[in-house]
């Protein structure tokens, strides 16, 4: 947390935590809470406490009046005298018509205090001590037949004792909610924010541009982990995609480089050694075909970030697949007959695809070039022909084109499909590595993939589009990259 | 036959690299360098072709070209794009563009296209007519019959519209790309030579036994139909 900053400043920064705040909050909730629960048993002890004391002193009035009606002044004062003398919170005092003291255990009283009749609290002093502060007391007073007066009440001590008790309780409950909403936040702080600034401090270092960074995982399972797995994951992609970038603008600066360089020689050449305004033309002519095939990359590599960003999207629409792959076998099929293989086209009516046919065509097109350019049978052996396939597989379209050729070793598959990748037994042919890596992008587009397999011998390509769901529910293609 | 051509293109070099180009292909080619003064001299003058670049200051490409067909100016128009997006050639031909080019492009290329627009236009009566001729050679667009001196040359469908689209813009160099478009209706730059081994067949059952060929290459850049030697020919 604290950065070995000045202490007001670290102050000052565990405030602002959240971990702060929510302790804050739960702390004041609680005390709130312990509040009313103590006040509400505090108000209702001391009702119930009042309660009684009325009941016993109405009881007492009644009993001695009873006395009194019974046996006189003399029956009353022997009984209170006697009663004054018990020890306990008990207060009895007979006086005359004018305040006069006749018997009992109460001293000094207020003045005008025994003449009113009724029920109250009022403070007095004890005969037997009148050293001793004055104590509160609930009394009533009763006119008794022939004037005197009659006061009996009860000690209030007991009841400011439960009131000392409840006030203490809450004190100690306030000041154990206390520490406990402290160690809570010292909990959370210690160990869920710690974390949180581990990962703050990864992404920091990320952000300096070491990727390598990953956040602890503590193993609990618990949802910090979660979140902990989910950027360590998300980290991972950025890394791949960062190495895959790096690697295809490497990819891009050496393929690139090569033909400007050859061109730049043969530019420089033709200046060198040319003699003849025709020998300077062929030389122009030359450039200009390499710069073509420059513009070409360029052209095929802008498509395919094109596709992978997913833009194309727009102008996707409905289209008949099994159409548009018979259209492009035929545009082969003259070339394949010439090149001594013939094309086997064998498809399947009926598949309506979304997407692009422009890009379906492209991609197929791609393919047969590469079936074309190194699917041809070994030196003295018969052509085997390519065969091109479309067929309904569930809910998706196949289209297979498979050759006779070298085919590609399974470990070198998923490699050609990235852009540039070129077999070192392909290095010596025209091409530029491209073909597959966009008919994999296209593939993707529709929300399929590109399969190479095992046609043993030679290569077998399987472009998987999903069909269009019928009636006209075109299939959000899914961009996985 | 010399054409008015219209060059709308914001970038300088680029646009004297074309005007110079027309030129010397015996062509009339007059430059605007936003899409406001394009819009001006297009609605001014009398010109075969305008060659509209997409992206303009002032006034973009397409904005443009909708303006001029509201204004009920038909002058052909070939846009010049730099994104070459699949849906682009949609936009560029929904926005009243008649043909596309996405750059980079060779000169060759826009050539062939700027002046089928431009015969297209002069021609466009004939050109929906129902039997193209040339010498010998006729084809009946509704009953599909191919003949050469009378006598009848069975052909492919897609050799009848190959031979369809070459006669339809005799006289005038069409491209390997061009061909894709309009005959295999595919806009992708054709990698290997898929389109003259075509050629080469239609040629074969065209050509073969005449003594005038009909069918002509055209170096670096395409075929065309036409009586006698072309330039350039190999």
């Amino acid at each position: 947390m604290s950065r070995g900053a000045s202490p007001l400043s670290a102050l000052g920064a565990l405030v602002r935590t959240t971990a702060f705040k929510l302790s804050f909050a739960y702390l004041l909730v609680f005390a709130l809470f312990a509040f009313v629960a103590l006040g509400y048993v505090a108000w209702n002890a001391q009702r119930l406490l009042s309660d009684q004391f009325t009941s016993t002193i109405d009881a007492e009035i009644n009993g001695l009046a009873e006395q009194y009606r019974m046996g006189g002044l003399r029956r009353l004062v022997n009984i209170v005298e006697r009663r004054s003398r018990a020890p306990g919170a008990s207060l009895y005092l007979v006086t005359t018509g004018t305040g006069e003291k006749i018997a009992g255990n109460v001293g000094a009283l207020p003045s005008g205090v025994i003449d009113q009749p009724g029920q109250f609290e009022t403070d007095y002093a004890r005969t037997e001590d009148t050293d001793a502060p004055p104590s509160h007391a609930l009394v009533r007073v009763y006119l008794l037949p022939g004037g005197f007066r009659l006061l009996v009440g009860r000690d209030m001590e007991e009841s400011a004792r439960l009131r000392d008790v409840i006030r203490r309780a809450f004190g100690y409950s306030l000041l154990f909610i206390g520490v406990l909403g402290c160690g809570g936040a010292w909990f959370i702080t210690r160990r869920v924010l710690k974390r949180i600034d581990d990962m703050t401090e990864t992404t920091r270092v990320i952000m300096a541009g070491d990727l390598s960074g990953r956040v602890k995982v503590a193993g609990t399972g618990d949802e910090l982990d979660r979140l902990a797995n989910n950027l360590n994951n998300m980290l991972e992609r950025i890394d791949e995609l960062m190495n895959g970038m790096r690697e295809v603008s490497d990819n891009i600066a050496h393929d690139l480089k090569t033909p400007l360089t050859r061109m730049r020689n043969k530019a420089d050449e033709a200046l060198r050694l040319a003699k003849t305004p025709d020998e300077l033309r062929v030389a122009l002519e030359a450039n200009i075909e390499e710069s073509d095939n420059l513009i070409r990359i360029f052209n095929a590599l802008l498509m395919i970030a094109r596709l992978e960003a997913g833009n194309a999207r727009e102008g996707l629409s409905d289209f008949d697949g099994a159409e548009a792959v018979r259209d492009v076998a035929e545009l082969y099929e003259a070339l394949a007959e010439d090149a001594g293989v013939p094309l086997d086209v064998q498809v399947q009516d009926d598949l309506p695809l979304h997407g692009s046919r422009e890009l379906l065509g492209q991609a197929v097109a791609n393919l047969l070039d590469n079936a074309l350019k190194y699917g041809a049978p070994a030196e003295g052996e018969t052509a085997q022909p390519i065969t091109v396939t479309a067929r309904r597989d569930g809910g998706d379209m196949e289209i297979i084109v498979a050759d006779s050729g070298a085919g590609i070793p399974e470990a070198e598959r998923s490699h050609v499909l990235e852009r540039f990748v070129r077999l070192e037994t392909a290095r010596s042919r025209p091409g530029f590595g491209l073909g597959l890596s966009l008919a994999a992008a296209v593939a993707r587009l529709h929300g399929g993939l590109l399969r190479l397999e095992d046609n043993a011998p030679g290569l077998r390509a399987v472009l998987v589009l999903p069909l269009r769901k019928m009636p006209d529910q075109p299939p959000v293609p899914a961009l996985s990259a | 036959m010399a054409m008015r051509i219209l060059i709308i293109e914001d970038d300088r070099e680029a646009a004297s690299y074309l005007v110079k180009a027309f030129r010397e292909a015996g062509h009339v080619a007059d430059h605007a360098a936003d899409g406001l003064d394009g819009y001006a001299m297009a609605e001014a003058g009398d010109y075969d072709v305008l060659v509209v670049d997409r992206m303009l200051p002032k006034l973009d490409g397409l904005s443009l070209i909708r303006s001029l067909r509201e204004q009920k100016i038909e002058t052909p128009v070939l846009i010049l794009s730099a994104l070459g997006q699949v849906d682009d050639r949609v936009k560029g031909l929904r926005a009243g563009g008649d043909d596309y080019l996405p750059k980079p492009y060779a000169f060759s290329e826009l050539l062939a296209r700027v002046e089928v627009l431009s015969r297209r236009r002069a021609a466009a009566p004939s050109a929906e007519a129902t039997v193209y001729r040339i010498a010998d050679l006729e084809l009946d667009r509704l009953s599909h019959r191919v003949t050469r001196s009378g006598q009848e040359i069975v052909l492919q469908p897609r050799e009848f519209r190959l031979l369809e689209y070459l006669m339809k813009n005799a006289n005038q160099v069409v491209t390997r790309t061009m061909l894709l478009e309009h005959v295999w209706d595919y806009h992708f730059d054709p990698q290997t030579n898929v389109i003259d081994v075509h050629v080469s067949r239609l040629r074969a059952k065209i050509d073969k036994g005449f003594d005038k060929p009909l069918i002509h290459t055209i170096r670096g850049a395409g075929y065309t139909v036409r009586v006698g030697q072309g330039e350039g020919e190999e």
